[in-house]
């Protein structure tokens, strides 16, 4: 048994917006990856729950009115990584949400939760800031749209206003970000299963008609700082340089310009800014070969 | 004050309706109230996968599923396996043959992994099947005898030849 006061269970996103009104208190849970263990560990012990599990209207990928890519709050990992449209237009966010956890945890774990949980460490995040994904909140206002980077206060917190009864309904991707791009993610860890990130690197990138320079260049990283991040001089050091081997070395230095990462038992934050100038280099490295070009 | 839900569900192919406290996870519905002890607690924090049971075809672990949430859902454990007369399947005859259990703790759940796995009826790699069964934790056989005896259900199944 869960040490849990009273489970209120949401039928639609209406409903979920008038649950979080009538009762401030409680928490969200969606798969409950995140909460249930809270709740066993004793961190959210005794709290009262609002499930959005069974809001199904929250739940797959589509492409909207205005061609962006639509992902529902609620959509599984395995759900992203097996669909048609993820793996058209952005495969990359499919293999880094692939990497989460095992099996079992990919089938109940949603990508609401992975943003919401305010986590540097999911394995989504870093994909996500480095595609421009706007994040969709509905509240009793109507919906609030902001650019993922906004929406990250700091570890563990981000900009969702439960007094307005605010919920996380979609991410969405759009054209301008996915058009004609190609990404790469590796995620260092100790296993290859069922671990944390030790670092996380996502880059994408679009080539130029005759690929033969980087039209433009995103990279962002998880756990190389509190909450996730773009590294902004690097894709500086890219966007518009001719492909080579030495403008890949220029731009994996360039990383340590913005990272911040820190010490921890999992790794020291020189360990960390190590591998995070190999890892910017091999995204970069594959992320123009998916692209088409040569190296 | 304790709260309850009524649900309806399908568990083994039975329709059931049941009174649920809604602090119960998905492990204790069916371990506490339908007797289904193929359904380990290990950890009870997701991590294992010796609590893990099939939902609409999907491998889940109960410890971290609500058991108010299986109303309107299909849920198989190990016991649905067993045929009109007591049989046991291919799999777990696999794992028999192969010596993939030891103390059988962790069998139930690697088991219904495997179910999952046969039922999308496609062939994997040795390397795929490892990272598609890599959400279990066995202490005893060292994870290779498991991974034999499910290579070799899932070639019998599609007709490929055993070596
Ligand atoms: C064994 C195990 C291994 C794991 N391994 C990994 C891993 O390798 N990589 C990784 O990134 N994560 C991992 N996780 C963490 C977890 O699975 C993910 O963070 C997952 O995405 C959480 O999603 P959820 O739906 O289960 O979230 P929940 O637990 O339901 O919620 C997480 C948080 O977000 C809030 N929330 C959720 N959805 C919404 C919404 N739509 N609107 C507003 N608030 C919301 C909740 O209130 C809560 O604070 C692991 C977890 C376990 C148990
Ligand atoms: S008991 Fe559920 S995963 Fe360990
Ligand atoms: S057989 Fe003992 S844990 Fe796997």
């Amino acid at each position: 048994m869960y040490d849990l006061k009273a489970l209120y269970e949401a039928e639609s996103v209406e409903h979920a917006i008038r649950l979080r009104l009538e009762h401030p208190e409680a928490q969200i849970i969606a798969g409950g990856s995140d909460v249930l263990v809270q709740m066993r560990e004793g961190k959210r012990a005794g709290k009262e729950l609002i499930s959005i599990y069974g809001i199904d209207a929250m739940r797959g990928v589509t492409i909207d009115e205005d061609e962006n890519i639509r992902i529902g709050s609620l959509t599984s990992f395995s759900h992203i990584t097996r669909d048609p449209i993820i793996q058209k237009y952005i495969n990359v966010l499919g293999e880094a949400v692939d990497m989460v956890g095992g099996p079992q945890i990919r089938n109940i774990g949603t990508i609401g939760g992975n943003t919401c949980n305010g986590v540097t460490s999911a394995d989504s995040a870093s994909t996500l800031h480095a595609w421009e994904a706007i994040v969709e909140l509905t509240g009793k206002n109507g919906v609030r749209r902001l650019p993922i980077g906004d929406f990250y206060i700091r570890a563990g917190q981000v900009d969702i206003r439960a007094e307005e009864g605010e919920i996380q309904t979609a991410i969405l991707i759009p054209k301008a970000s996915y058009e004609n791009t190609f990404g790469y993610y590796i995620k260092y860890a100790m296993r290859n299963a069922m671990d944390i990130a030790t670092l996380g690197c996502s880059v994408n990138v679009r080539l130029s008609p005759d690929k033969k320079t980087v039209a433009r260049a995103r990279i962002a990283y998880g756990v190389a700082g509190p909450v996730p991040m773009r590294a902004q001089s690097a894709e500086a050091v890219a966007n518009g340089a001719e492909i080579g081997k030495e403008m890949i070395d220029r731009f994996g230095l360039a990383v340590l310009n913005d990272i911040n990462p820190r010490d921890s038992w999992r790794a020291s934050k020189a360990f960390r800014q190590h591998i995070a100038v190999e890892m910017a280099k091999r995204c970069l490295f594959e992320s123009i070969k998916r692209a088409g070009g040569e190296i | 004050m304790a709260q309850y839900k009524l649900i309806h569900c399908t568990i083994n192919g039975k329709e059931v309706e049941k009174m649920v406290d809604v602090r119960a996870s998905l492990t204790d519905l069916l371990r506490n109230d339908f007797h289904l002890t193929s359904v380990k607690k290990g950890c009870e924090v997701g991590e294992c996968g010796a609590c893990n049971v099939l939902i609409d075809g999907e491998a889940f672990n109960s410890c971290i599923y609500l058991a108010a949430w299986a109303d309107g859902k299909h849920i198989r454990t190990l016991e649905s396996l067993t045929g009109p007369g007591g049989e046991i399947s291919d799999i777990q005859q696999a794992f028999m043959e192969e010596t993939a259990i030891q103390c059988g703790f962790c069998t139930p759940g690697f088991i219904m992994t495997a179910v999952e796995i046969l039922e999308t009826k496609k062939l994997y790699t040795r390397d795929e099947l490892r990272k598609l069964l890599s959400g279990h934790l066995c202490r005893c056989t060292g994870y290779e005898n498991i991974l034999n005896a499910v290579e070799k259900t899932m070639k019998r199944r599609l007709g490929v030849p055993v070596e």
